[in-house]
């Protein structure tokens, strides 16, 4: 019968220690320090660089066999969503406008993630963060791959699918708010990049954009998004390891270091929180069938997790965040101003919107007891009565944004809802606006950096926006109009409500063909 | 004392993953979410190797774990025998 296999040659951390040390050298004809120009200006001080320990010590050779095995698996599911007119599945064809700002605003975000993680692995003169660092790098771009391919099947029947995930990314108003997110990090150094995607971006916050949502994707019969969501999801684990690793390492190489890993976790949990208040919206608003509110996934996976990791990181001086006491009345408000700012920019959106119906307020009243009734209820009334009456509300004005997340000013002031948040800061003899103290906080402490954003609305109002050979002049110039062909946005297609949209209209008739014969 | 987790994908793979967890962590408590499996520990949660083989009757690699994973909480310590998840406050 069976052969009895020899026992393993190598154990786990003899293995790992073989592959993922002694495979650099001392340069000679250069000086390190010109080698890795990087690793000394942001004031992090490494003394010892054995010290860094994978702790899941995951080497190449296994990496590759699982993730080949994850592939497979993968694209297996993908085929068979495809054969089987999977799209006809899904609870209902709103679901999918979900799906479009995930392509258009987080797959982007996974490239320049592989992009980020190849720089940090390059420019980190430790070899055991390198071998991570690389890992993560060929991980983020397998994601960014996966989620285009799973997302191309709904290209072929569905609008708002085809400038995918690179065309819009660097134009669209709303999408430079998880593209200066990156930017942000990326423009770094390596320490900063660690934490801000790391740390913050992975540890503390992809929990509730993968977990909560894909689980929402699944509930909605969507098998290709939570197929590669949670494929997706697998790797995250390692980045999440990765990220507290980095950050303990930091903090345990040298006291010196506390002050400034601390700035970095103040400043990149606000920033992570306010790009999250997309996926609030998702949760609250976009999915059909609702697995659990925002302010319930904030609460498990932010305050609680959140919460057991800072408990854990006290023992080296690290504290909570100040912005959080912010966050704890924020998470009872976010995703209804969002939802209400994009219903009244459906026109100037790749996708398309909505008013909650009766039964859907219902369950929000219920899940926002503090909030909802009072503050938001009346709005989707009033909005509702208006569109009943042919005169849909769009707001043409265009909105101010902050100059560091680039949300437009909807936020509200912390203690009271009824007023719009925002806070000015002079620099160079020019006045700058954020939306909260926690960005005026990230402005002032570099104004030198974020003067440089590139706020939509500011472009637009400078003429950048228009496709190239706009005359501004010509007789009838509609500027909007010039900026949805820029955008890639095909004005009555992409955009406006869901109610009579070719999508809703299709999704019927589609699935009518196919329960019956005729 | 502070709650750890692990989540994976519900699938025949996991079955006797999270069997063998719930059956050698008797304070780990299961919650069951759409596609999703979670276990949810405090203090500490022990993945034994041996516990999944008796199971699944074949040798089995703890990394192996890696292609159903979909997120986890806590310091992870992790051998040939055993993968460990624990804040220890």
């Amino acid at each position: 019968m069976d052969m009895k296999a020899n026992k393993k040659k190598l154990g786990l951390k003899e293995k790992y220690a073989h592959m993922t040390r002694g495979l650099d050298w001392e340069t000679t004809y250069q000086p390190m320090d010109k080698v890795f120009p990087q690793a000394t200006f942001e004031g992090i001080k490494i003394h010892d660089w054995e010290k860094w320990e994978d702790p899941f010590r995951l080497t190449m050779d296994a990496y590759w066999k699982y993730q080949a095995e994850k592939e497979r698996k993968l694209y297996a599911v993908l085929d068979a969503f495809a054969q089987n007119n999977g799209h006809l599945g899904i609870t209902d064809a709103r679901y999918l406008n979900a799906v479009k700002l995930f392509l258009t605003g987080i797959s982007p975000l996974e490239y320049v993630a592989h992009r980020g993680f190849a720089a940090a692995g390059r420019n980190f003169p430790g070899v055991g963060p390198r071998v991570a660092c690389l890992m993560q790098s060929i991980d983020e771009i397998r994601h960014a791959q996966t989620q285009i391919h799973a997302l191309s099947n709904y290209n072929k029947f569905y609008e708002g699918f085809h400038a995918g995930a690179a065309h819009q990314i660097e134009r669209i108003w709303y999408l430079s708010v998880p593209k200066s997110f990156f930017d942000d990090a990326f423009s770094a150094g390596p320490f900063e990049w660690m934490i801000a995607i790391g740390f913050s971006f992975e540890y503390v916050l992809t929990n509730l954009l993968f977990v909560p949502f894909m689980s929402g994707a699944a509930y909605n019969g969507d098998m290709a998004t939570v197929t590669f969501g949670f494929s997706a999801q697998s790797d995250e684990a390692r980045h999440m390891t990765l990220g507290l690793e980095c950050i303990k390492f930091m903090l345990e190489q040298d006291p010196d270091n506390l002050p400034i890993v601390q700035k970095w976790i103040d400043k990149w949990a606000w920033r992570g929180i306010r790009v999250l208040t997309l996926v609030g919206m998702m949760m609250d608003y976009m999915l059909p069938k609702r697995v659990m509110s925002w302010k319930e996934a904030w609460e498990i996976y932010f305050e609680q997790n959140g919460g057991a990791l800072f408990n854990d990181l006290a023992k080296y001086g690290i504290k909570v965040p100040d912005c959080i006491t912010q966050c704890t009345v924020d998470k009872e408000h976010i995703s209804h101003q969002a939802w209400c700012t994009f219903y009244q920019y459906a026109h100037a959106s790749a996708f398309h919107t909505w008013l909650p119906n009766a039964e859907e307020m219902d369950w929000l009243s219920a899940k926002y007891p503090n909030t909802f009734d009072k503050y938001y209820r009346p709005r989707y009334e009033q909005w509702r009565e208006m569109a009943d009456k042919g005169e849909r509300f769009y707001n043409n004005t265009l909105p101010m944004l902050c100059q560091v997340c680039q949300i437009p000013m909807v936020f509200t002031e912390p203690d009271d809802p009824t007023k719009i948040c925002y806070r000015e800061s002079d620099y160079q003899g020019e006045k700058y606006h954020t939306c909260s103290d926690g960005c005026k906080h990230i402005f002032d402490d570099e104004p030198e950096k974020y003067i440089q954003a590139w706020l939509p609305v500011h472009q637009i109002y400078m003429g950048n926006c228009w496709p190239e050979g706009t005359d501004p002049t010509a007789e009838g110039f509609d500027p909007m109009a010039k900026v949805l062909e820029w955008y890639h946005i095909e004005n009555g297609k992409d955009n406006l409500d869901y109610e009579g949209s070719g999508d809703q209209a299709n999704f019927a008739a589609w699935r009518g063909a196919a329960t019956q014969n005729t | 004392m502070s709650t750890v987790f692990i989540a994976f994908q519900t699938n025949e793979d996991t079955r006797p993953i999270v069997e063998s967890i719930l059956a050698d962590n008797p304070h780990a408590v299961l919650d069951e979410q759409p596609a999703m499996v979670k276990i949810n520990a405090e203090g500490q949660l022990v993945i034994k190797r041996e516990s999944i083989e008796e199971r699944i009757g074949r040798s089995f690699d703890l990394q192996e774990l890696q292609i159903n994973l979909i997120t986890l909480s806590g310091n992870i310590d992790e051998d040939d025998d055993q993968f460990t998840l624990a804040w220890k406050n």
